[in-house]
């Protein structure tokens, strides 16, 4: 990260601290010569950075998987190490080098490591789905471990003593009976030309062996960033290089009938292109660029497609596939027969912006047939290939390089500003930055998709559920499945494709944190609460009565017991809710309170408790981070995200009408990590988000006896489901 | 039409010849070379261009280049004194309060500025104070608690 700063290039920024220093392929090739290189090979498609369902199918043919990771140790004694995954604040920019230094017996700040440029760093099929620490964690291990024998390999020749004899610690082997016979892996490196690939499974340490790996640790990049030193694909400064404005359409949908560009051409200094649909001012500045845009004329055919945020969902029904079952048991027939009280309902979600603060960047040169390409992205790869493909080039002549990415969120997943970028820049024939502003991010995102989860569940005499009976409309597969324990049920979905056939959504739709889970676990979850208070039950009592799954036993009780809380029926006037989910093979339960406004119908949500089982934690620090992190983004989506449309016009286009979360919604949070270190290390980013929807709906629905079933929960539909609830105990 | 004007930019004299309608972020970001003040939505709504002119927090993107003419601007870059970093800078890092890193120059700044306001703040006035930049990472938490460890730290003065 940040490595990418060519000195081929002459790229206007230098290497920072506990970063390589930027090197050509020759010079890297030639530093190659010497030094140990480890490589590491893992066939299980997981450790190539296993695809979620909804991602882009172009993001998995096949490019050259014979590694995906390596580390080279140098005479200096630095070691490097280089990966495809990326580094947007999720923070393997520090978990990466911390499982490396571990397992590497090596001190941390020997350790420099580069990230997602397709030249220097092994294939990677992007930065997402939580799966940096749980399936390529593995194998960055066993890379670091396999390397730790080698060096006592070396060191047994060079010191003469028997292999078994010896330890590595600190960046050296020594003989523990006479430390005097010492080797560092500097020297132990020198005049060395040793290249392995891991083909067995080397040991992994234990987390009792653990010495860095377990440990909080602070962000590596943390002086770069506050600084001002840290540099993002807008930040690169070429020789030359022009800033591009692009016009885009007023709708999705709409074409172009007419084009006057003769004014923006009058502009000193502007270029006009037009590639195609393709239409960009050029500028040595970047203003005067945006200024020359908005002298094009152009006409539009718009469409009228009668689809908007209040239709959206009636059309969505109507798009939706037949049921495919993805889970079931017992029979439902059976199951309803047992049910003395059926609840049904439909469960809403609108789109949702990914917003990164950092809008998609990119900045391109094209030279001597070669294209090399700055991108703010979660999949460098990705990236290439699309770049690649759309210009005609050779693969092997495109190179993606990945500065620091300001926040994904998985919207970095899509690369169309790279595209657009290396386009003009091989027509200009100069560099070209392609910055989209607000409007255009609010415009091109491959947004959340809207769904509809239905759901149909009754109780027994007993009070538990008979059956329960789960479709879900475009939301995806993700996190549909339900953990509860009951006899007869089925989860279908009736998405095609990662996120619906085309046609279905009025623009892009793709993974959004967690995707699909946000919204499958928001019905789910809402959905288990109503069953609660017809079963007259406690919600927590009601959940831990229809879990077998221990785990989720577990995190439900530590939520509970660290929360302090104290049962009763809904609602309670407390304004408490619970929910628990799974996400990314990490279980979660949390539990909040909040304070609703009746008059205006706003949400504060005052305390929100969340514990977490994920396995092994390498960083306890990034971990609870992540939690927090998940917390505070979920806030958004539950209260206040969703895209106003009207026949593919956007009226959301800047913060000011979508309003993400803000300091003041912030709510005391506590983060418990439910220890299971029988378990290897799980995903972090992610899981947490996941309950936020149903969380916060039980919370309000448990303050004021009103139950939202569409997030989020805007104070109008907070007034309106206000009344039509009955009268509850005032909180 | 291209005029020059002077300010003062991290305690250098400096002087652009340029249009006095255009904006200080993009001055700072293309003439001037400093790119710590970044792109956020370009109508003053997320903060994450903030810059400090005459120690007042601003909104670099809604800012006329000629209006600084003659004042003290002072970037991200320029907070840190001969290589020792402000309180502030030392406490986001600390209290490992930010991600991505890209509100934070801002964050950084805007914090300078109410800090200088009212040294002493409550949690609530932080709270206040930074209300209008936004995070979409998620840091708030971390972002509030590293402002209070800096106002600690700098104990009611020294800016």
């Amino acid at each position: 990260m940040n490595s990418p700063i060519s000195s081929d290039s002459e790229a206007a920024a230098s290497p920072t601290s506990g970063v390589a220093p930027l090197l050509s392929r020759r010079d890297f090739l030639q530093r190659m010569a010497t030094g140990i290189v480890v490589v590491v090979a893992l066939r299980d498609a997981e450790l190539f950075g296993a695809e979620e369902p909804t991602r882009p199918v172009a993001n998995r043919q096949g490019l050259p998987t014979d590694f995906n990771a390596f580390l080279r140790i140098g005479e200096d004694g630095r070691i490097t190490c280089f990966t495809g995954k990326i580094e947007m604040g999720q923070g393997p920019i520090t978990s990466l080098p911390q499982m490396l230094a571990d397992e590497l017996e090596a001190p941390i700040d020997a350790i420099d490591i580069v990230m997602g440029d397709t030249e220097l760093c092994p294939y990677d099929a992007g930065t997402w789905g939580s799966l940096t620490t749980r399936a390529f964690g593995p194998a960055w291990r066993a890379a670091a471990a396999e390397a730790k024998l080698v060096l006592i390999e070396l060191a047994s020749e060079a010191l003469g003593v028997p292999v078994a004899q010896l330890v590595a610690k600190d960046g050296a082997v020594f003989d523990p009976k006479n430390p005097s016979r010492r080797k560092t892996y500097g020297q132990l490196s020198q005049g060395k030309r040793i290249e392995r690939k891991v083909t067995v499974k080397p040991t992994l340490k234990e987390p009792s062996q653990f010495a860095i790996m377990g440990k909080p640790m602070l962000r590596r990049d943390a002086r770069e960033k506050v600084t001002g030193q840290a540099k993002y694909s807008g930040d690169i400064r070429l020789p030359g290089m022009l800033y591009a404005r692009i016009l885009h359409p007023p709708a999705h949908g709409a074409k172009r009938i007419s084009l006057d560009t003769s004014a923006a051409k009058q502009i000193p200094g502007a270029i006009v292109l037009v590639d195609g649909d393709l239409v960009a001012v050029l500028h040595e500045l970047p203003d005067i660029a945006e200024s020359a845009l908005g002298e094009i004329k152009a006409e539009w055919d718009l469409p009228k497609t009668g689809v908007n945020d209040r239709t959206i969902f009636d059309h969505l029904l109507k798009t939706a596939a037949p049921g495919r079952v993805v889970k079931k048991d017992g029979d439902l027939e059976t199951g309803r027969k047992q049910a003395k009280r059926i609840l049904a309902a439909n469960y809403l979600n609108g789109y949702v912006a990914h917003a990164p603060i950092e809008t998609h960047t990119a900045l391109a040169s094209f030279e001597n047939g070669k294209m090399t390409v700055w991108a703010s992205t979660q999949s460098p790869f990705g990236a290439q290939r699309e770049i690649s493909q759309t210009l005609g080039l050779p693969l092997e002549k495109v190179r993606v390089i990945t500065p620091f990415v300001g926040g994904g969120f998985g919207g970095k997943a899509a690369n169309g500003q790279a595209v657009e970028a290396a386009r003009l820049a091989r027509l200009a024939g100069k560099p070209v930055q392609v910055m989209w502003t607000r409007e255009e991010e609010f415009f091109n995102d491959t947004f959340r998709p809207a769904a509809v989860v239905k759901i149909e569940a009754g109780l027994d005499d007993a009070g538990r559920i008979a059956f329960w009976d789960f479709d879900e409309y475009f939301a995806s597969e993700r996190g549909a499945d339900h953990f509860y324990d009951i006899p007869h049920h089925r989860t279908q979905t009736h998405t095609n494709g990662p996120t619906g056939a085309p046609g279905t959504h009025p623009f892009a739709t793709g993974a959004w944190r967690a995707p699909g889970n946000n919204t499958n676990s928001f019905a789910r979850e809402s959905h288990i609460d109503a069953l609660a208070i017809a079963a007259g039950m406690d919600p927590v009592e009601f959940r831990l009565k229809h879990l077998e799954d221990e785990r989720m036993i577990r995190v439900l009780k530590a939520a509970a017991e660290r929360f302090g809380w104290k049962p009763a029926v809904g609602p309670s006037g407390r304004g408490y809710g619970v929910a628990c989910g799974i996400d990314a093979g990490s279980y979660v339960a949390a539990i909040a309170e909040v304070e609703v406004d009746r008059t205006k119908g706003t949400v504060q949500v005052k305390r929100v408790v969340c514990a977490q089982d994920m396995g092994i934690v390498i960083n306890p620090q990034g971990a609870t981070i992540q939690m927090e992190s998940c917390i505070t983004m979920g806030l958004g989506y539950c209260l206040t995200e969703e895209l106003h449309f009207s026949d593919g016009a956007m009226t959301d286009t800047n913060f000011d009408s979508y309003e993400i979360p803000r300091f003041s919604w912030i709510p005391k949070m506590e983060t418990v990590i439910v220890e299971n270190n029988a378990l290897a290390p799980q995903g972090g980013g992610e899981p947490a988000i996941v309950l936020m929807g149903g969380l916060i709906a039980n919370a309000v629905h448990d303050a004021i006896g009103a139950r939202l079933l569409q997030l989020p929960m805007t104070p109008a539909r907070i007034r309106e489901a206000l009344q039509s609830a009955p009268a509850t105990k005032p909180s | 039409m291209a005029e020059s004007i002077a300010f003062t930019l991290n305690g250098k004299a400096v002087r652009v010849n340029v249009a006095r309608d255009r904006t200080l972020l993009w001055v700072l970001r293309t003439e001037l070379g400093l790119t710590g003040a970044k792109f956020g939505c370009g109508e003053g709504h997320c903060g994450c261009c903030s810059v400090l002119v005459g120690k007042k927090s601003v909104r670099s993107c809604n800012v006329f280049i000629g209006d600084v003419e003659g004042k003290d601007v002072v970037t991200i870059e320029g907070l840190a004194k001969d290589g020792e970093l402000h309180p502030l800078q030392k406490a986001f890092m600390a209290n490992d309060a930010l991600q991505c890193g890209f509100c934070t120059p801002g964050m950084i700044l805007t914090a300078f500025s109410l800090l200088r306001d009212n040294p002493q703040p409550t949690r609530q006035q932080i709270v206040d104070g930074m209300e209008q930049n936004l995070c979409r990472c998620g840091a708030h938490a971390r972002i509030v608690k590293a402002v209070e460890t800096a106002a600690a730290e700098m104990k009611g003065g020294g800016q």
